[in-house]
């Protein structure tokens, strides 16, 4: 197994809380990476800078190999890492789906490769594709996004995430507006999808309950530091510090799981 | 000559309007070239004197329009000079204060010289001597027995309602107070028209009027006697650009001498008796000239006079939309886009912003006024248009820079995340997102824009304010309403268009 991110090093600070501190932090291939932490503890920031709605101050951002140069846009170096031919190899998934209003579930998911000028019936066959795959009707593909619930709309967004067929998915507490019932069947749902595409994927939640259950690896933040990485069963029985049995014990509904 | 305007501010207003403004009015730059033009200013004498000169010329087979009740003395004269106009009639008084600049009276060849020197040429006097005097009502006068100016002295509690142009006029009210010293307690202003009214009704005891109006006879005034001769002599002459061809100098010229006094009254009575100018012109032919010319007068009077209502309805709607419409469409190609660059903040949003906030305060009347002077603009349909353009500006770049705000960043960063370009960003996600307030943003200026080019009709450029403006200087309420009753319909009629149009315009998704 190969990382297919690594971050080197990476600091952001901004005028408040949300900074990261000189991260190291390799995103393996195939493998379900989950941040986790209290809020404000910077696991969104190293999301953003992924993606490049943020530049890191300091340190590298390697993806598949190449260097992250958000300020190189595409067009010049197609060869390199252009931070628009990165975006189009990286889905990603907010907490309430950041949807846009105007444009029908249909629309939503499309947006990007009728952008990029792809093939309709290609288009059609993998919306299909991906309907059956995060088992949403396809009769509500003409809906907007009002007329569709919360976790209909969650799954919506990760359909347009995963429309290009990224090599990584980014998603930021993707369950975290939704009530228990409807959370727990999108739990279930994404381990699947996710073991069947072998999807790479980076996940941001303040629910360990959650990290345990999708994560093959769960990195714990607190204050824009990496404190402890590993499985559930390291940070239980061996953690790095009194923060991360603070924070295990925390989370009593751990128990039954 | 003294020039009105101070040529480093004009020059600087002038760059910028024109270059934000050149591609829309090179649609209007051509269309008045080949008749003469006549204008006239905003009181009954000047309308009639405007319709004689136009018939006159049509009688010379030379082809005329007479743009009505532009303005003021400025406002002619720059329109003049700046060969906006061909003809207007004036007086040699106001020639000498308010053009000349000159506090000592000239003589008419004095006169005639210094016009000179523009490329203006005068007629000879027309006959009547139009000058100002004081009125009363006959019965208040007899009451306080005053006769002469002088009397005035010893009745400071009158009150005195002045026209703005008298108040300001170098001959006019401040000099005329020292040289009688009177001293009254309480001068308002007030529009001409509207103070014959007041002057009825008591509200105001003393007005100041012109010697030949037909309202003194009507409302039987007396005019006070200028015992201390303060009042120039207000001849009355056409002005006339030098580049005009000699067939239509030499026909306006068989006008002087032919204008006595009580003619000059009875014309005005009959205009402001009928309300239509043309008529009362005519009547100046029928009384003067031989047969062959009262013939051909009939036939060109027929087609301006026998206009029926709805067909003067349509026409002055048709305008006022056309106004309305293409002012509009200007703010809206050039608003959208400020409003785009002003939704990014910084400096250039704020300094957008800030002007179009600046153009909003400024009256609508001291807006036009001052695009008249400007080249490309002067007394015009393009200045009209401009001056709605401006005002239509504020609200639509204020709604698109504040719709494209409004939007959720989560929104923004997913558009970004998507890989979407900036241009699809702004097009796909970014306007249609927007298009809510954006399009609030028109519908506001478009009502307006409706409400506002009413004013157009000061500059004589047509529309639903032609009626309210003669309607107010005849002082007749039925004339008024037939501009602001349909103007105040079609402002309703915008506002359902525009509801109609939300449901066209604004995606489903955001209706729900």
């Amino acid at each position: 197994m190969s990382a297919l991110v690594q971050l080197v090093g990476v600091s952001k600070t901004f005028g408040d809380a949300a900074a990261v501190h000189a991260i190291d932090l390799s995103v393996e291939r195939g493998k379900t990476t989950v941040l986790i932490g209290p809020s404000g503890c910077g696991k969104s920031t190293l999301l953003r800078l992924i993606i490049g709605l943020l530049q890191p101050d300091s340190g590298q951002i390697i993806f598949d190999g190449a260097k992250i140069d958000a300020d190189k846009p595409a067009r010049r170096s197609l060869g390199g890492g252009g931070i628009d031919i990165v975006r189009r190899h990286v889905g990603y998934v907010i907490q309430e789906g950041g949807l846009f209003p105007h444009l029908t579930a249909r629309g939503n998911i499309l947006l990007m490769a009728r952008h990029l000028g792809r093939l309709e019936n290609e288009m059609l066959a993998r919306l299909s594709e991906l309907c059956a795959l995060t088992r949403f009707p396809e009769n509500l593909l003409g809906r907007y996004p009002l007329e569709l619930s919360g976790g209909q709309r969650q799954r919506v967004s990760l359909m347009r995430a995963l429309m290009l067929s990224p090599e990584l998915l980014l998603l930021d507490e993707p369950l975290g507006a939704l009530d228990p019932l409807v959370r727990a069947a999108l739990q279930k749902d994404l381990k699947e999808i996710f073991a069947r595409l072998r999807q790479t994927a980076l996940l941001v939640t303040h629910d360990l309950a959650e990290a345990a259950y999708l994560g093959d690896e769960i990195v714990l933040v607190d204050e824009g530091r990496i404190v402890q990485q590993g499985s559930l069963a390291d940070l239980r029985e061996k953690p790095a510090s009194s923060f991360v049995s603070e924070f295990i014990n925390a989370q009593r509904s751990l128990a039954v799981i | 000559m003294r020039r009105i305007w101070n040529p480093g501010v004009q020059e600087w207003f002038g760059r910028i309007l024109i270059f934000s403004w050149v591609p829309g009015f090179l649609i209007f730059s051509a269309s008045a070239a080949e008749q003469v033009q006549i204008g006239s200013k905003k009181f009954t004498e000047s309308y009639v004197l405007g319709e004689i000169a136009k018939r006159t010329l049509t009688d010379a087979g030379i082809s005329a329009e007479h743009r009505q009740g532009m303005g003021g003395t400025i406002i002619l004269w720059e329109a003049l000079r700046s060969g906006q106009i061909d003809i207007y009639p004036e007086y040699t008084g106001t020639i000498t204060q308010e053009i000349l600049k000159r506090s000592d009276e000239l003589t008419f060849e004095q006169i005639a010289n210094e016009l000179g020197k523009a490329g203006i040429g005068m007629t000879e006097p027309l006959g009547f001597n139009n000058t100002y005097a004081l009125v009363m009502l006959r019965s208040r006068a007899e009451e306080l027995g005053l006769h002469t100016i002088t009397d005035l002295k010893n009745h400071p509690e009158l009150k005195f309602g002045l026209t703005h142009e008298f108040l300001d006029r170098q001959d006019g009210w401040r000099p005329l107070a020292q040289h009688y010293q009177l001293n009254p307690q309480n001068v308002i202003g007030i529009d001409h028209a509207l103070g014959y009214g007041a002057l009825g009704k008591g509200s105001v005891d003393v007005k100041d009027a012109y010697s030949t109006d037909a309202k003194i006879s009507e409302n039987d005034l007396v005019v006070l006697e200028d015992d201390r001769q303060f009042f120039p002599q207000y001849k009355a002459v056409f002005l006339f650009r030098y580049a005009l061809p000699t067939p239509a100098i030499e026909a306006l010229r068989k006008l002087e001498g032919t204008i006595e006094e009580a003619k000059m009254t009875r014309l005005n009575a009959e205009a402001e008796r009928t309300k239509n100018y043309t008529r009362a012109a005519n009547l100046y032919f029928e009384d003067s000239s031989g047969s062959s010319r009262l013939r051909q007068g009939y036939g060109v009077a027929s087609n301006t006079f026998g206009e029926t209502f709805p067909h003067k309805l349509a026409r002055w709607t048709a305008r006022h939309l056309e106004l309305a419409g293409f002012s509009l469409l200007l703010s809206v190609l050039v608003g959208i886009p400020l409003g785009i660059f002003a939704s990014r903040g910084g400096a250039i949003g704020h300094v957008i912003l800030g002007f179009a906030g600046i153009v909003q305060t400024i009256p609508s009347l001291a807006l036009l006024a001052l695009l008249v002077p400007l080249p490309f603009f002067g007394i015009s349909v393009r200045t009209a248009i401009a001056a709605l353009f401006l005002y239509g500006l504020l609200p639509i770049v204020r709604n698109t820079a504040t719709g494209l705000q409004d939007i959720p960043r989560a929104l923004r960063e997913s558009a970004i995340a998507l890989g979407l370009s900036p241009a699809a960003r702004l097009w796909q996600i970014h306007l249609p997102m927007a298009s809510r307030s954006i399009l609030a943003g028109i519908k506001t200026s478009a009502v307006i824009n409706v409400g506002t080019a009413t004013l157009a009709a000061l500059i004589g450029a047509g529309g639903l304010g032609e009626p309210i403006l003669s309607g107010l200087n005849l002082n007749d309420h039925a004339t008024i309403l037939q501009g602001a009753i349909p103007a105040a319909i079609l402002a309703l009629l915008v506002q359902s268009l525009f509801d109609l149009l939300d449901r066209v315009l604004i995606p489903k998704g955001l209706r729900l």
